[in-house]
This record gives C-alpha cells, sequence and structure tokens, in this order.
C-alpha cells in the first residue's frame, strides 16, 4: 500500500519552499533529506539533544519532535540561515569560531539556534541564565566551558 | 605559527552548516535497518519475513543464511594477544545464536528509512530464550555459558609482572588490601555510526562512506570481505560527528553488509545509526573489578603492588584485551612502584561488546593507584599530596623503564616528564595548602582531592603523510589518519606553514581519506600530532628541501644559502629577488606540453639545464611532493595532575564541583587552544563517568536506560569551568616533541572526584560512579 503523501508549504531562510511528504515526517527528516538542508543534524530523534533545533515562527523548537505537515506555512530558520546573505558569519557563529566553542560541530547547528533565540530574547544573560538557556543542548566534545564563553562575547561582555 | 593559539580552518564550514557527516551524503541512497535480538541470549528458531515482503518501497530483506562466502564468517579479531585464548567474535547477522540484545538478526534495505523500519517491525523471528549472564560476579561464577565452548566464561588471563609483589608486600612494613569498582559507560558521540556505499559496476569499484576512526582500516576489511582488490574500493571518513574510541572498531557488522548491499543491488545504500541502536549495538567500556593488595614503608613508598583485575568486556572480543592491557600498565602512573604484579581475567557476559572509549582502560587504573595513594595517606595519616611526591619518578631519572609491556607490545619506557613540577604548579594552582582553612571559614561540607597520571600517547607502528605544493602555490597536505573534531586541519596545517614558510591560508588538508592516502593505521590513543603531526612535518622537509634545490638553480643560488618566506624563495636576508613556490613548482616538472603562461617556463625549448642529463635526473621525480613516514619505537608519555573541590549536600547528598584544576604535559603544544579543548572536554567525560553515567543491565541483559531520557549525559548545567595549566617537557622521541593530548583530561577525573568526596564525607570511596542516592547509602552504612 502507497503511503499517501501531503503538500507541505512553508519559508525556510526566507525563500518559499514546497515539497510532498506523508504525515509522519518528521520536520528534521523533512529539511535534510526532502529539502536538502542537511546542516541542522539528527543525535538522538527524543528531543533531549537539541541537534536538531530550529527557530519555528522564531522560536527555538526541536526539528525532530516536530512532524512536517504541522509547519505549513510556517517561518523557519535553521544553521544555513544565520549569517548574511554575502556570507557574513553572524555575531553567534562569529563568537563561536573566536571562543573555540565548537569541536566536531554535530551539536553545533542546535547550539547556535538555541543562542540566537536566547540572545534575542535577553541580549545581555547573566552567567546563570546562559547556562541554563544552554540546558536543553548536548555536547559530548567541548566540556560547554567555551560554549558559555561564547555566549558571552556574542552578548558583547567580554 | 607552530605554539600560537589561532582559530580553526574547520570551523567556518561548521558554523554555516556546511559540514558533511555521514547522514548528510547520499540523498538517493536506499536506506538499509536492521532486525536486533530483544533477548540478551537466544537460539534463533525461526525467521518469517512472510509479513514483511507487502511493505511499499521494500527492496531486500537479507538473513544470515544469504550471506555468500567471507560475508557471513564471523568479523575479524583485530588485535590477537597470545593472553586472549578464547577470543570470539560475531557475525554480521547472526547464525543459531544471539548473545546480547541489540545484535543484528536481519537486515532490510527499502526506499527510505521509515519504510525499511515498517518492514524490520514485520519480520518474525521465533527465539528459545537462554540463561544470560550479566555482571563480572555471574560471568565469573559461570553458572551459564556465554559461548558453550569458552570454559568459566574467561577469553583472557593476563599476567603483567616486575620484581616479587608477594614478597615484597610481605616484607612491607605496613599493608593494606581492598576492593575498587568502576561501572559501564560509553563514548556516545552525538552523531552514531553510520555507513553509505556506492557501487561503480562499469570500473567494478566501490567507494564507502563511514563514520570511522580508521577509513584505511575499513578499506582494508571491506576489500577481503568482498573479495576485491584493495585498490578497487575508496574509503572516506567524512566529518565525524566525535568518536570518543567507539569509531576505532571495523570492521561493524553493518561496515561489511551496507557494501555487500551496494554491490549485490546496484543501487548506492545506506544506514545511520539511530540514538538507541548506538545504546545497544555499539560498544560500551569501563566495567572492571579490582583487588588490590600493596605494601608501603612508614614514608608512603610503595613496596609492593598486587592487583587482580576482572574486566567484563561483553558479548565479543573484537578489540581484544587492549583496555585490561592498558589498565594494568598505566596503572603505574608517575610513579616508582617497587615490585607489581597484575593478573587479569577478561570475562565474557550476555551484553554489548566492550572496545576502547577516550582513556580506554587508563581511568580504572588510575582509579586504582590513586585510590591506594590516598589509602596509604589515610592510613599514615600523612598528607595525600606527600605521599605521591614520595613516590614519583624523579626529572633525572628519564627515560624510565618501568619494566613491563604496554600495549603496543614495546616495554614501558617512558620519554620524558617531570611530575613533581606538575604537582607543585597543581597545590598552587588549587590551593592544596590552604584548604584546610579555607574549609574551617566556609562551613558548607567541602572535600578536595587530587590525581595524578601519567599517559602513554602516540603508539605506532606508523602515519604518513603526502604534501605536494601545485603550480598555483597551494601547498595540500594528505594524512590518512581521520579526523573527529580534534581541529586536525587547523595543527596540520600550521605544522606545514612552519616547516614550509607558507601562509596558512595557502595550505590545505585532508585527513581520512584513502583516494588521497591509502597508508594509515588510524586515530585512537592520542597519537594523531605525534603519528601524523610528525610524518607531515618529514614530509615538508623533503618538499622543502627540494624547493631550495630547484630555486638554485633558477637563481644560480646554493640551495644552503635560501630560505623561504611567506610562500617565496630567497637568498637569506634579501627578500627582494627570489622565486615563488608556484614557480619553483612550474620548474621542477619539466613538461612537453604548456598549459599556460607560467608552465611555459618548464616545457623542453624554455632552455635551463644540461643538454647532456636527462630532464628528471636518476633518483628525481617531477613535481614538488614528497612523502613520509613516521614510525615511533615507542610510545611518548604525556602526564598530568588533576584537582577539585567538591561541595556535598548534607541533606541530598548531591555533589558539587566548585573548582576544577588541571595541570597538563603534552610536551611541546601546537595550538594551545585546541589542548585546553581537548583538556575541557576529556575532564567533562570523566564527570560524567564520576557522577552521572552509567549502563544500568537488568539481570535478564535488557539495558534499561538506552536512551538520553535515562542516560545522563550532563548539560552545560553540571559541567563546572575547568581551570588549566601547562608545563611543556617535550618528547625525545620525534622531531616535533609533543606528546598528544586526546584523551588526557578524562583519565584521572573518577579518582580526582572520589578523592574530593571522601574528604568531605570522611568514609572510604572505593566505587564510582556515585550518584546522591549511593552516596545517602554510604553515608547511612558508615
Amino acid at each position: 500500500m502507497t503511503e499517501p503523501t501531503y503538500e507541505i508549504a512553508l519559508t525556510v531562510n526566507g525563500v518559499h519552499r514546497t515539497a510532498r511528504a506523508p504525515a509522519r515526517r518528521l520536520l528534521s527528516d523533512f529539511l535534510r533529506h526532502d529539502l536538502g538542508l542537511t546542516g541542522t543534524h539528527v543525535g538522538c530523534e527524543h528531543g533531549v539533544c537539541g541537534c536538531c533545533t530550529i527557530l519555528l515562527d522564531g522560536a527555538p523548537a526541536r526539528a525532530c519532535l516536530t512532524f512536517a505537515v504541522t509547519a505549513g506555512g510556517a517561518e523557519i530558520t535553521t544553521v544555513e540561515g544565520l549569517a548574511a546573505p554575502d556570507g557574513t558569519l553572524s555575531p553567534v557563529q562569529r563568537a563561536f569560531q573566536e571562543c573555540h566553542a565548537l569541536q566536531c560541530g554535530f551539536c553545533t547547528p542546535g547550539f547556535l539556534c538555541t543562542v540566537t533565540a536566547l540572545l534575542r530574547e535577553n541580549p545581555h544573560p547573566s552567567d546563570e541564565e546562559i547556562v541554563e538557556g544552554l540546558s536543553g543542548n548536548l555536547c559530548r566534545c567541548t566540556g560547554y566551558q567555551n560554549i558559555v564563553a561564547a555566549v558571552r562575547r556574542a552578548a558583547g561582555e567580554d | 605559527m607552530f605554539g600560537e593559539p589561532i582559530p580553526r580552518r574547520e570551523d567556518p564550514r561548521l558554523l554555516t552548516g556546511q559540514g558533511r557527516f555521514l547522514d548528510d551524503l547520499g540523498r538517493d541512497a536506499l536506506a538499509a535497518a536492521f532486525v536486533r535480538s530483544p533477548h540478551a541470549h537466544a537460539r534463533i528458531l525461526d525467521i518469517d519475513v512472510s509479513a514483511a515482503v507487502d511493505v511499499d518501497g521494500l527492496v531486500a530483506i537479507y538473513t544470515w543464511e544469504d550471506l555468500p562466502g567471507r560475508v557471513g564468517d564471523p568479523l575479524p579479531l583485530l588485535i590477537p594477544h597470545p593472553a586472549l585464548t578464547h577470543g570470539r567474535t560475531g557475525r554480521p547477522l547472526a547464525r543459531e545464536t544471539v548473545r546480547y540484545a541489540g545484535e543484528p538478526v536481519a537486515m532490510v534495505v527499502a526506499a527510505d528509512r521509515y519504510l525499511a523500519e515498517d518492514a524490520a517491525g514485520l519480520v518474525r523471528v521465533e527465539y528459545e530464550p537462554l540463561p544470560a549472564v550479566v555482571g563480572i560476579d555471574a560471568a565469573a561464577r559461570a553458572e551459564h555459558l556465554v559461548h558453550d565452548d569458552v570454559p568459566g566464561n574467561v577469553a583472557a588471563v593476563l599476567v603483567q609482572e616486575t620484581g616479587d609483589a608477594a614478597a615484597a608486600i610481605a616484607a612491607a612494613p605496613h599493608t593494606l588490601e581492598f576492593d575498587l569498582a568502576i561501572e559501564r559507560s560509553a563514548a556516545t558521540p552525538l552523531e552514531g555510526r553510520g555507513v553509505y556505499a556506492r557501487w561503480d559496476a562499469a570500473d567494478g569499484s566501490l567507494r564507502v562512506y563511514s563514520s570511522t576512526q580508521s577509513s584505511t582500516a575499513v578499506r582494508g576489511a571491506v576489500a577481503a570481505r568482498l573479495g576485491l582488490p584493495a585498490g578497487k574500493v575508496e574509503v572516506v571518513a567524512p566529518d565525524v560527528g566525535g568518536g570518543f574510541g567507539v569509531k576505532i572498531v571495523h570492521p561493524w557488522p553493518e561496515e561489511v553488509l551496507v557494501p555487500w548491499a551496494a554491490r549485490l543491488l546496484d543501487r548506492p545504500v545506506k544506514w545511520a545509526e539511530d540514538r538507541r541502536e548506538h545504546f545497544v549495538a555499539a560498544a560500551h567500556e569501563r566495567g572492571q573489578q579490582h583487588h588490590v593488595r600493596v605494601g608501603f614503608d612508614g614514608e608512603g613508598r610503595v613496596l609492593g603492588l598486587d592487583v587482580r583485575i576482572r574486566h567484563d568486556h561483553g558479548a565479543y572480543t573484537p578489540y581484544g584485551i587492549i583496555i585490561p592491557i592498558v589498565t594494568s600498565t598505566q596503572l603505574l602512573g608517575p610513579y616508582k612502584i617497587g615490585a607489581y604484579r597484575a593478573e587479569v581475567t577478561s570475562l565474557y557476559t550476555n551484553t554489548v561488546i566492550v572496545t576502547p572509549y577516550r582513556g580506554a582502560g587508563r581511568p580504572q587504573g588510575v582509579f586504582c593507584m590513586e585510590r591506594t595513594m590516598d589509602r596509604i595517606a589515610r592510613h599514615l595519616g600523612r598528607d595525600r599530596a606527600d605521599v605521591r611526591a614520595a613516590n614519583f619518578i624523579r626529572p633525572h631519572e628519564f627515560p624510565y623503564d618501568q619494566g613491563l609491556t604496554f600495549q603496543d607490545g614495546r616495554p614501558l619506557i617512558y620519554d620524558s616528564g617531570d611530575y613533581p613540577a606538575l604537582l607543585r604548579e597543581l597545590r598552587k594552582l588549587i590551593g592544596w595548602d590552604t584548604f584546610a582553612e579555607l574549609r574551617a571559614r566556609d562551613g558548607r561540607r567541602l572535600g578536595i582531592g587530587l590525581g595524578c597520571y601519567v599517559e602513554g600517547t602516540g603508539v605506532g607502528p606508523y602515519e604518513g603523510g603526502h604534501v605536494e605544493i601545485d603550480t598555483a602555490g597551494r601547498v595540500h597536505v594528505a594524512t590518512g589518519l581521520t579526523s573527529q573534531g580534534q581541529g586536525h586541519q587547523t595543527v596540520f596545517a600550521q605544522i606545514a606553514a612552519a616547516e614550509l614558510g607558507v601562509p596558512i591560508e595557502d595550505v590545505h588538508v585532508t585527513t581520512g581519506d584513502t583516494r588521497r592516502f591509502g597508508y594509515a593505521v588510524g586515530t585512537f590513543a592520542s597519537r594523531a600530532a605525534v603519528m601524523s603531526g610528525n610524518a607531515i612535518a618529514l614530509a615538508c622537509r623533503k618538499v622543502r628541501a627540494k624547493a631550495l634545490r630547484v630555486a638554485g638553480e633558477a637563481l644560480e643560488a646554493d640551495p644552503a644559502d635560501l630560505e623561504i618566506t611567506g610562500g617565496t624563495v630567497h637568498v637569506r636576508g634579501d627578500r627582494a629577488a627570489g622565486v615563488p613556490l608556484r614557480t619553483v613548482a612550474v620548474l621542477s616538472n619539466p613538461l612537453r606540453y604548456a598549459f599556460d603562461e607560467q608552465s611555459a617556463a618548464a616545457t623542453q625549448f624554455a632552455g635551463g639545464g644540461s643538454l647532456d642529463e636527462p630532464p628528471v635526473a636518476r633518483g628525481d621525480e617531477p613535481g614538488l611532493e614528497a612523502r613520509d613516514y613516521y614510525s615511533p619505537v615507542r610510545s611518548t608519555f604525556a602526564a598530568g595532575a588533576h584537582a577539585a573541590i567538591v561541595e556535598v549536600d548534607p541533606d541530598t547528598a548531591e555533589v558539587r564541583i566548585l573548582r576544577y584544576a588541571v595541570l597538563h604535559d603534552c610536551g611541546r603544544l601546537i595550538n594551545p587552544r585546541i589542548v585546553e579543548g581537548q583538556i575541557h572536554g576529556g575532564v567533562a567525560q570523566g564527570i560524567a563517568g564520576a557522577l552521572y553515567e552509567r549502563m544500568a543491565y537488568d539481570e535478564t541483559g535488557q539495558l534499561q536506560n538506552a536512551s538520553f531520557m535515562d542516560f545522563l549525559m550532563p548539560y552545560a548545567t553540571e559541567i563546572p569551568r575547568i581551570e588549566t595549566a601547562h608545563l611543556e617537557t617535550p618528547s625525545p622521541l620525534n622531531p616535533l616533541g609533543v606528546k598528544g593530548a586526546g584523551e588526557a583530561g578524562v583519565i584521572p577525573v573518577s579518582a580526582v572526584i572520589a578523592s574530593a568526596i571522601e574528604d568531605a564525607e570522611g568514609f572510604v570511596v572505593d566505587a564510582m560512579p556515585l550518584s546522591p542516592d549511593e552516596l545517602f547509602r554510604l553515608r547511612r552504612r558508615d
């Protein structure tokens, strides 16, 4: 039996995109495999690691806990959309490089989206607010210290 | 350039979503999924695929019966140590018996992963459950066997010995005897394993991408299993989302089956491991028990040490007994132990296989030695740091022969170090000598702990480097060793830029791609900087010598008077008249056909050179390129000392790390920022292993916490700031004087945290990890 598919139209990184997918297709898989935006990574598929974090209508969301069909009409930003159109890195991306806040880079897209939203909401977070803001994303490489430093730098606090 | 904390060159790609991880490749590939055993130990009675064949998009289902020739054979025993008398390995798909929950039983290939999992869920396997052997005690009791033909569940008994430990302990003024244990944990990189294969039928060749720590080893294994010449198999490690040891194992069942299916189906096939699979079907580590007997004098000097180690290696032994070998040798750390005997018994259990995880047996060994030092101090009423200092190898005693055989089969001889200085600086950094006052003032329940270690790094047999300067002046550096986030593209470029005198922007590094470099061993044992770093330096030196020779002819100068600055060869002290390396590259390759204006200078009618000599001199080669290898006579030995101050909650028994300090010596630093990043990450994994992470198997062999909801990997909220300082005692063994830093951070952490908790609570801590409820129980027992 062929699985029914649905047309899903949404805006990703400012570009209108349309593709057909079954009802059960996760938004993470839809972005990665149907739209070819592989920057969003999948680390657990149960919403704990935060690798798949994207901005869904401006707010951080776990793409692995979202069905693509429910994102129809939404405005999505992925890691591919964080830099300026001319390729200039965003302040958060730049701070991550300057502070050596990434090693293997697999969790990094999720952190970048999380931190982008965090600083938009709270441009000058305290150290405690930074750690709290990062507490939904796992990183196995860095020990978090340089990620915390990068958030501080992106916020212009050092 | 060498030694500078420059930003990483891989970052812009990774920060913008342009990384190429395994599952980012092969959008057109079929997807594989696996039917895995739900039982820890069972006989397979029947496999019925009839319900699965109706799934739309299904391409194929394979069981062991379908695997031809060597494809279905047991996987290789990678390190056949003579002590491993009963080594057993699994097959790519189980035949007749499954021995751990998660063992692959059937492979399904379908149009996409959703459909492949649909079909996998409809494959009916009938099992006859058998008694499961779970845990070291059950394995040793051997009431049931994991393998019918392995008596006592014992795979190996290994003895390491120097002097007469029993006699030394018997004659010692003081003796102690106790047990120490470390539980199972796992590397758990955020990207799981994965493999993607494309068969080119016209060419008869296979390209395999694998999230591996050794692409050359995967190539060798896949070529052998599929009966292909190695030259027809290329293996590429793309961006790898963390490894920490687990991805050095090869070939995984999936690494054999996916390429095999891609060739059979003549379609690209991909498998990307999901998180649950990673918990139940990859590999674990650390689970080990130790019985210690020690004899010492009134100063705390160890006179004799006897350690009986029981190691749980899971259902199979593909990676041999490296972990307890490392434990039993690295246990000695920075100390002169009078007489020593370690006896390892390696046991089968019906659990996931055990293979190296960052530290690879060292955390257990250091836990033994450092807990022993603390016990001695406690027994004698002496300061814990002073007891360690009394046992240190002194700086003038290098090279120091520990009298044992290391994991590379070579003598355990330390190359260099200054352990008293490490401890001295650590005491200052953490405030060891003023802590008692701090605690008295503070009022909270505080404790301080410390731990020292020596890490054998940079094990052989070899790595190679290839360096080529092209006619645009680009420097292409390749090494076969892979990368999983250690910044190799940056540090190898730093080495090449420094050796060649070129801007780092001109250097391009490729790792782990057999198309570019076919001979390599792999990334493990903190060996990349030592092995590939030195190989690349040696290759650069060859290229440099040739560049000076060719440029010398063009400039009519003695090569000895030339140097390279900013990518231009010039007479020393005179940068005005020089020849850029891109031109040297042109001149190094005599041409018949010009392809642009610049290359015209290298054609046969461009003049220059003696007409009595051939255009390419005997023994010379065209091109500005060279290849060289670094093969060390022995390992290098990095070292460190860590200390922590913890606060324990008197009511909830929660442990909070207030300070964590690291003194680290990995010889010369190539990029201090990257080294510190490695330390931070290692310490974080160490803290995870000390306080949070464990593999919770029940008595039937079911892993109860096989998800990130239940396996407590720390977030930013759990990891303290780590204070670091460096000592640099260069290794005399290699041209760069480097030692390797990848695993260092994790090694002593369980020992340090146990030491600090013990100091805070006043009772002995002899097993890690330690959760609040366990600490609470220890308090009640005390």
